[in-house]
């Protein structure tokens, strides 16, 4: 039924689309379907980058599920991290964009103060927390024992390493606090008036009002900070070595995860397996699980909330 | 809290006293909290500040504060050899990857904000997934294509040529952007006889400016941060270091030294904390489109 010159139309409109999104094309081919499709083939070889590979069926999943040393001690990180420092960040992240609504004076001063630890490099920022947290001479201790309180080990004790880590994490909340401090502004004002005149407290408003207007962002913060756990890696690689003493730039080995495995996180054993034990085949399981894991949190995240694609 | 129904004028003043006397209290719980807050946030900048200025032997103290001041820390730092070159690399990657990203995802993030064709929101999909993806899972194969194929290991160029091929994160922020401009627009342009490529210059860039503005500092400040990359593929290399990676081999080279090593970390943080005072209002307009716009 369509004509010859819709179907012209048609044709155009194709290959306009197709100019446009080239770059996009090539990329997503060439950087991830084709390295991920490579991923899933080089799980089942065995491979150290200098001899061909060999096919090993299962055995570099079983090796990394119940022989890799690494493994289970970074998933049970991930699950603290995912557990303490995520809920932690957006219940911080929630306090400081109320606050920093309700301050009338010098708001320009505090809102810059609050938001510019997160603009700090990760590397520089997390080599000034194992300064200020060192056990020996850091300011942290310092004052704490000015104060009379206990100086513990930080980034030198495996049970207060990820704890440390999690001060770093709450010292950098400036993009939750934006995206609170936006959505909180957003909250309409009669429903805070309909609420006083019916006698609610500062708490029942909160309980009443913000919380259910601004739930669908408290989602985004905690799903995108579980994504952003599966990526975890600067922080704790950085801070494990350094505190440990043992850096340097190439050559010099670093066993990841001081103290104790207890920095270890899933995207440092990619390292370790592929870039520092050349064992590809296991580095591969690795990353595929990693990847699993990050598409299940990308899924819970589109299914929640369908207004993230937008609608036109 | 108080009531203003029943009125005579002494009740009243009494309550509006009252009222000024809560409001009161109020201001100063909430200031009092906001400067704890601040001294959390604002300490430790100052002490790696106040430490990068100790001399050596003080630095190895539990001082906080300086008894002489060593300004000159800074400069023997910016001399150390290879901290010039890192500064370099970092601005090139830096310069260079901003600049291929938006070239690259400005017309990607165009076509799938505006065009209507099949299997645009797999694209879509796609899109968030390789946004969401931690760079460690591709790595393996993609380090072998550029170490092994292409012979670009000890450099940083397998960095900056994937972002010629667009950055899943600038498409999608600035695609949230184009769909809140008006289709109108656009059309009466090309009634106008403009062409789509045309429409999308003249008309949709000069109104997308915050967003594109926004995504240039994200894509900057990420490729000035990134450890990952340049540990991967220019760790071989001390001449291709970034300042983010050769400010932990800095701490290896001046282990004993903490008052040099806060003044390194102090060089590498001030760039960007620069930055940020003159593109303050991009950049925070930047990070509430990625939560909230939608």
């Amino acid at each position: 039924m369509t004509s010859p010159g819709l179907r012209r139309k048609h044709r155009q409109d194709a290959l306009r689309t197709v100019a446009f999104l080239s770059p996009w094309l090539i990329g997503v081919s060439v950087f991830f379907l084709y390295p991920l499709i490579s991923t899933v083939y080089f799980s089942f070889m065995r491979y150290d980058g200098f001899t061909p590979p060999v096919w090993t069926g299962l055995k570099n999943w079983s090796y990394v599920f119940s022989d890799y040393p690494f493994f289970w001690p970074a998933l049970r990180n991930t699950l603290w991290l995912v557990i303490v420092m995520v809920s932690l960040r957006v219940v911080f992240g929630l306090g400081i964009g109320m606050l920093i609504t309700k301050v009338k004076t010098g708001a320009g001063f505090f809102r810059t103060a609050f938001y510019l630890p997160y603009l700090a490099p990760p590397v520089a920022a997390t080599m000034s927390f194992v300064f200020l947290l060192n056990p020996g001479t850091g300011p942290a201790n310092n004052i704490l024992g000015a104060i009379g309180l206990p100086q513990p080990g930080w980034f030198n004790d495996p049970a207060w390493s990820k704890p440390a880590l999690t001060l770093l994490a709450l010292w950098g909340i400036g993009d939750l606090m934006v995206i609170f401090m936006a959505s909180l502004l957003d909250v309409p004002l009669e429903q805070y008036e309909a609420a006083s005149l019916d006698g609610a407290g500062a708490w029942q408003r909160f309980w009443f009002v913000t919380l259910p207007n601004i739930s669908p962002i408290v989602l985004f913060a905690v799903v995108t900070g579980v994504i952003a756990t599966m990526q975890y890696y600067t922080q704790p690689l950085v801070a494990g070595k350094v505190a440990s003493g043992v850096i340097g730039g190439s050559g010099q080995q670093f066993e990841p995860g001081y103290p104790e495995k207890s920095t270890l996180t899933l995207p440092q054993l990619v390292y370790n397996l592929g870039f520092q034990r050349f064992d590809t085949g296991g580095a591969s399981v690795v990353a595929l699980v990693l990847f699993a894991l990050a598409m299940l949190f990308t899924a819970i995240l589109m299914r929640r909330r369908s207004g993230f694609l937008g609608n036109d | 809290m108080t009531s203003t129904t029943l009125t005579s004028p002494v009740t009243l003043s009494t309550a509006g006293r009252e009222a000024r006397r809560t409001r009161f209290l109020h201001w100063v719980a909430v200031h009092s909290l906001a400067i704890a807050a601040a001294l959390f946030f604002v300490l430790p900048f100052v002490f790696v500040a106040l430490t990068a200025l100790m001399s050596d032997q003080q630095a190895l103290t539990r001082d906080l504060w300086p008894d002489t001041w060593h300004w000159e820390n800074l400069k023997t730092v910016w001399n150390t050899p290879g901290f010039l070159t890192w500064w370099k690399n970092t601005l090139m990657y830096a310069v260079l990857g901003t600049t291929f990203t938006l070239v690259s995802s400005i017309p990607v993030a165009y076509a799938l904000a505006r065009f209507k064709f099949r299997g645009r929101n797999v694209a879509l999909m796609l899109v968030i997934a390789t946004m969401m993806l931690p760079p460690q899972v591709v790595i393996v194969p993609m380090y072998l294509f550029w170490a092994k194929e292409l012979q670009l290991s000890g450099t940083l160029w397998p960095l900056i040529i994937p972002m010629a091929f667009t950055d899943a994160f600038s498409i999608f922020l600035l695609r949230q952007f184009l769909l809140t401009i008006p289709k109108d627009y656009v059309d009466a342009a090309k009634v106008d006889g403009c062409g789509e490529f045309k429409a999308l210059v003249r008309i949709v860039l000069p109104m997308a400016r915050p967003a594109i503005a926004a995504v240039a500092l994200f894509q900057f400040f990420y490729c000035w941060n990134d450890y990952f990359g340049p540990q991967i593929y220019a760790s071989e290399n001390p001449a291709a270091w970034t300042l983010s990676y050769g400010l932990e081999s800095f701490k290896g080279a001046h282990h004993t030294n903490w008052n040099l090593t806060m003044a390194a970390t102090l060089l590498v943080m001030a760039p960007v904390i620069i930055l940020f005072f003159f593109a303050q209002k991009a950049f925070i307009e930047g990070v509430t489109l990625t939560g909230v716009k939608g």
